[in-house]
């Protein structure tokens, strides 16, 4: 029996082929993403276990700097990292070195004014010389560290990509004004920030400090510990010398940091790995229909030759076993040539991120024993799987059979039995889905998952019931425009309504996810754009490009501008109010009415002014709050007092749940976190005030002055790279899907020579036979793909409906003419993929085909 | 006798004419002479039948006049239309409105009704049928009540017929019929085989059918005899005893000499 089924394989090689390329697909990503992965991650391991080679204990303010974040920074206290916490460490017998770090934000400008790469990884730090002159950390490949103000080193990658020299006028910015500094020196590094294409701009000591911080502020001190003295040991010493201010600031040994990061980078390289993954099953379970369908046309083909091994003595058992040994060969051979795919793809990807220069860590390619153990056992495991219901079914095929001289299996089991089914789960589940969806809040996500994934099943297992309806709406449409080629296509297309919904099915997964993934990002992004610029009266926004602090400076600076009728910085800070930390946005009273439009519920922002809040109506309705009542507060000062509500307003995504006067703020924080400054013209919007505002910034090139349209513009980018980004993803499980439907074409024709060979003799030309393949193509296509779209948009807009309490103002919009575009898409991949069906069909020799054997 | 009787100048015109077709498969050691200088006439308004023993031929030069297959050299003419160096569309366009087939498995299309196969001709050209006409062949043939019907739902005598009714419903210049009675039983075989003479003697349509069947010859005006590729004999209003016996006389012929 294995000698059969080796046979077999080999005989079909042609039939199988695709079959074998799913699977291969499908193993290559998963071996890819792993390979991938597991580089990646270990490169990323490797480039920063370097960067605390001399730390032996490190202290951390969290909340010192632009880049500490408005909860940090509201909740801290007076105290700092000084001069003196420096000394007193230094002091201690086990510290060999003790040296205080200035670190922030540092953007740098080319010569044409814009930042050198990203914003969230440029940097700045204190250049910390010995009595040599020299700072071991930054060795100075040319010129010197900078010395007194105005004077800066830059790393070597970031003077390259601008082509700075040492001598040259560079334009710094933290987050205030930009700095122009004479570059003195040009410095190589293996700090990994840099080492992975970030910026690293260096300052004297005071420079930075006033730069980044506060004057005689550090962000961190880092201790080398002298031989012998244990890392935990020195720790426990340097505690006594740190400020108490409740546990605020860190203090961690190297060993700490070198785990913690070790930990981060597995973190992060894992939950990639994990989506990635989820994508390769994706297309493996795609893979599974098509494996399936090819399994079942192949034992249809079969049927007398299984007959007749079931005539002259073979069991049922036997006759299943032989069509799995089929299966098992095809997803070993497949597997392993997916492996090596797989792992040509983590190599390619490696090259590519190298060659993009994205700065990512590079190192050996690895392929863990994991990687081939799983590529290997999925590819294997999903073939045979997927051949055991047509392998059971083949066993059930009469010995009788081999004597009938039928044409094809005409008897189609009845789909009763199906159709129950499906009606049950498709039924069941949108009803959850609906209950789910009626919620309107998080309690609704489980029903909505529980009840998409049934329904989703239901309608799979309902496709070939759906199929001839469907399929029907377009027949008169076929037959006007394409005559009889185009009427049998379509009478082809419904034809085996099973093979028809496995076929359809691959293309309806992924165009499920891809139309569901598509309307939540035009609803999402239409929720946030209008809550964003509904309540935005203001003509500008100013804000920095990576989303840290302003400087006090900026607010200041954009006030005495002319052309600025009205101005206010939005605050941050997070106080406690009622009973727990709550975040509040600050603006300035005077200004509020020209800068914000706010949709009151009751009272009105008359109170503003007068040292009173405005809540959102969320807040309003959990905490019970009308205009009058008060609200308990304890400031960060620890002293307490109260807040009289003057109105509720309709909550927006742009402030926070409590609004308040930046006057009452700063009578308890005198240094809040500033998050944008909001700038009304006198004239509206002119591109002439956008420069101004620009140069009020003092061309800081990080810091962004956006008309409402550019914030508009800049969500619907994030939308769009994210729906990219998935798009990307789920094309393999297309192209799967495509692989799918020349298989099933391909089958097709072979199954229906004889019929193309009476039509050829009758008179159907070449282009008729070509066309009749085409459609039915085009047309299994597209019902895959407009059930997907359908399903896409229903599972959309129940998830939709359980983020109504989360994103005000969530309403499901479904473009539609992205929704037409993937429809039309659909029917371009059956085109594309009925080309070598139908071109093979249509060459068919017309005697060989009717020949009756 | 020789194979110059078959081409003897018959009364009407010629639906079909062959001259001198030759057929030659492979090369060298495996060359075969599957036709072997024929020359036939098929006129208009008669019902011929072709026999032969195995491998004589028969079914290869009712391919050839038939456009279906290339010959080696000689000339095939479809009425006045030469089928030698014919392009493949200009083939299929003078098959689907000259010529009707009828095939020993039926070939009918599953998916279409009884009436959609008998029009599929005349839809792939885009044309309309002829109302009268095709209710003629429809009654003639006895499908009247079944049109609707899919081929699977009925029975292969009924398959056949609406075989025929396809091939007659495009009015063609000749019909070309390979074993048509093949794949029934006697009677049913029967009700076709007098079905294809009512189609000439009432229709005034042309058929040329290839058969091994006496009794199926025997409904023919005229039987022309294959063997080894070359025209042999030719019989008028045969009867089955008077093929069959022309048939031992072959076989005889073929052990002895």
């Amino acid at each position: 029996m294995y000698r059969t089924a080796l046979r077999n394989v080999l005989a079909h090689k042609g039939r199988l082929l695709m079959t074998a390329l799913a699977v291969m697909l499908g193993t290559a990503f998963v071996a890819g993403t792993m390979v991938f992965s597991d580089t990646f991650g270990k490169a990323m391991s490797n480039s920063y276990s370097k960067s605390f080679s001399d730390v032996s204990v490190q202290v951390t303010d969290p909340a010192a700097g632009s880049e500490a974040r408005a909860r940090e920074k509201s909740e801290r206290g007076p105290a700092a990292l000084t001069d003196a916490t420096v000394q007193q460490i230094a002091a201690l017998p086990g510290t060999a070195a003790a040296r205080g770090v200035v670190g922030g934000f540092t953007g740098v400008a080319d010569k044409k004014g814009n930042l050198i790469g990203e914003a969230w990884n440029a940097r700045g730090a204190n250049f910390a010389p010995g009595p040599d002159g020299k700072d071991s950390r930054y060795p100075m490949a040319e010129g010197r560290g900078p010395r007194a103000a105005k004077e800066i080193a830059l790393d070597r990658g970031t003077a390259d990509k601008a082509g700075y020299k040492v001598g040259d006028t560079v334009r710094v910015a933290s987050n205030g004004p930009a700095v122009d500094a004479t570059l003195t020196g040009i410095f190589g590094t293996d700090d990994p920030q840099v080492v992975s294409g970030g910026t690293l701009t260096l300052f004297d000591r005071a420079t930075a400090q006033q730069l980044l911080l506060t004057p005689g502020q550090y962000s961190s001190i880092v201790v080398t510990a002298k031989p012998g003295t244990g890392e935990t040991a020195l720790a426990d010493a340097v505690r006594p010398a740190v400020p108490a201010d409740g546990d605020r600031f860190r203090i961690e040994t190297g060993q700490e940091l070198k785990d913690e990061q070790a930990k981060m980078v597995a973190n992060g390289t894992s939950s990639m790995k994990t989506m990635l993954l989820v994508f390769a099953f994706i297309s493996l379970f795609v893979g599974i229909f098509i494996i399936a369908n090819t399994f079942t046309m192949l034992i249809a083909q079969r049927t007398k030759e299984l007959a007749l091994l079931r005539a002259v003595g073979a069991s049922r058992k036997q006759v299943t076993r032989s069509v799995l040994v089929e299966a098992l060969v095809i997803g070993a051979v497949s597997s392993v040539a997916g492996l090596v795919a797989g792992i040509g793809i983590g190599a390619g990807m490696q090259a590519l991120i190298g060659a993009i220069g994205t700065g990512m860590p590079s190192g050996p390619l690895v392929v863990a024993p994991l990687t081939i153990v799983v590529a290997l056992l999925v590819g294997v495991l999903v073939t045979v799987l997927s051949a055991l219901l047509p392998a059971v079914r083949a066993a059930r095929i009469a010995p009788v059979a081999a004597m009938s001289s039928g044409d094809q299996p005409s008897t189609q089991k009845s789909l009763v039995i199906r159709n129950a089914i499906g009606s049950v789960l498709a039924g069941g589940g949108l009803a959850l889905v609906a209950y789910g969806a009626s919620t309107g809040n998080d309690s609704g996500r489980t029903p909505v998952g529980l009840g998409a994934a049934l329904a989703l099943i239901g309608v799979f297992v309902l496709l070939p019931l759906l199929s001839r309806p469907v399929i029907a709406l377009v027949g008169p449409v076929l037959g006007k425009l394409f005559g009889t080629p185009g009427k049998l296509a379509r009478q082809n297309a419904v034809r085996n309504p099973r093979r028809t919904a496995a076929t359809a099915a691959a293309l309806t997964i992924g165009l499920t996810l891809v139309s569901a993934m598509t309307v939540l990002g035009a609803s999402v992004g239409g929720a946030v754009d209008r809550a964003v610029t509904s309540a935005m009266k203001a003509d500008f926004n100013v804000a920095m490009a990576n989303g840290m602090a302003l400087s006090p400076q900026v607010p200041a600076e954009i006030a005495k501008t002319s052309g600025v009728a009205a101005s206010s910085a939005l605050t941050a800070v997070y106080w406690e109010l009622g009973d727990r930390t709550r975040s509040i946005t600050g603006i300035d009273a005077k200004s509020a009415d020209q800068l914000l439009s706010l949709t009151y519920t009751s009272g009105s922002g008359a109170g503003l002014g007068k040292g009173e809040i405005l809540v959102d109506s969320d807040l309003a309705r959990s905490k019970a709050l009308v205009p009058g009542s008060t609200l308990a507060v304890t400031y960060p000062d620890d002293t307490r007092g109260s807040y009289k509500v003057s109105g509720v307003f309709e909550k927006n995504e742009m402030l926070s749940p409590v609004v308040l006067d930046n006057a009452e703020i700063a009578k308890h924080d005198q240094d809040p976190y500033i998050t944008d400054v909001l700038v009304k013209g006198a004239g509206g919007e002119s591109a002439s005030l956008k420069q101004s505002l620009k140069d009020a910034t003092g061309a800081n090139p990080a810091i962004e002055v956006k008309t409402k349209q550019d914030v508009r513009d800049q969500f619907s980018q994030i939308i769009t790279f994210a729906l990219n980004m998935m798009y990307g993803l789920l094309a393999m499980s297309v192209i799967i899907a495509i692989l799918g439907v020349v298989n099933t074409l391909a089958m097709s024709v072979f199954e229906r020579k004889r019929e193309i060979g009476m039509l050829r003799a009758i008179g159907l030309d070449r282009t008729g036979i070509k066309r009749m393949v085409r459609l039915e193509s085009v047309v299994i296509s597209v019902f895959g793909a407009l059930v997907g779209v359908l399903l896409g948009c229903f599972v959309a807009w129940a998830v939709n409906g359980t983020m109504k309490s989360s994103i005000a103002g969530l309403t499901t919009v479904v473009p539609y003419d992205k929704m037409a575009l993937f429809l039309a898409l659909a029917g371009l991949v059956g085109l594309v993929a009925a080309f070598w069906p139908a071109r093979r069909a249509s060459r068919l020799d017309i005697l060989d085909s009717i020949k009756t054997d | 006798m020789t194979t110059t009787t078959a081409t003897a100048v018959r009364t009407g015109q010629a639906a079909a004419r062959a001259t001198g077709l030759n057929k030659v498969y492979g090369e060298g050691e495996t060359r075969v002479v599957a036709l072997d200088n024929v020359s036939v006439v098929f006129p208009q308004g008669e019902y011929t039948a072709i026999m032969g023993p195995s491998g004589s031929g028969k079914s290869t030069l009712m391919h050839c006049m038939a456009g279906l297959d290339t010959v080696s050299s000689g000339s095939s003419m479809i009425g006045d239309t030469e089928l030698v160096g014919l392009k493949d569309k200009q083939l299929t366009q003078l098959r689907r409105d000259h010529i009707g087939f009828i095939f020993q498995a039926f070939n009918l299309l599953p998916t279409l009704t009884a009436l959609e196969n008998i029009t599929l001709p005349m839809d792939i050209a885009g044309r309309k049928a002829d109302k009268q006409w095709l209710d003629r062949v429809v009654e003639t043939v006895g499908l009247s009540g079944r049109l609707s019907h899919r081929p699977s739902q009925l029975s292969g005598g009924q398959q056949q017929r609406v075989a025929c009714a396809r091939a007659l419903a495009s009015k063609p210049d000749i019909i070309f019929a390979d074993e048509p009675t093949g794949n029934l039983d006697s009677r049913s075989g029967a009700e076709i085989l007098s079905f294809l003479r009512n189609s000439v003697r009432e229709l005034g349509q042309t058929v040329v059918m290839v058969t091994h069947d006496p009794v199926a010859a025997a409904y023919a005006d005229r039987v022309v005899f294959l063997a080894d590729g070359r025209i042999v004999d030719e019989l008028l209003s045969p009867t089955a005893d008077s093929v069959l016996d022309r048939m031992r006389r072959f076989d005889a012929k073929g052990r002895t000499s």
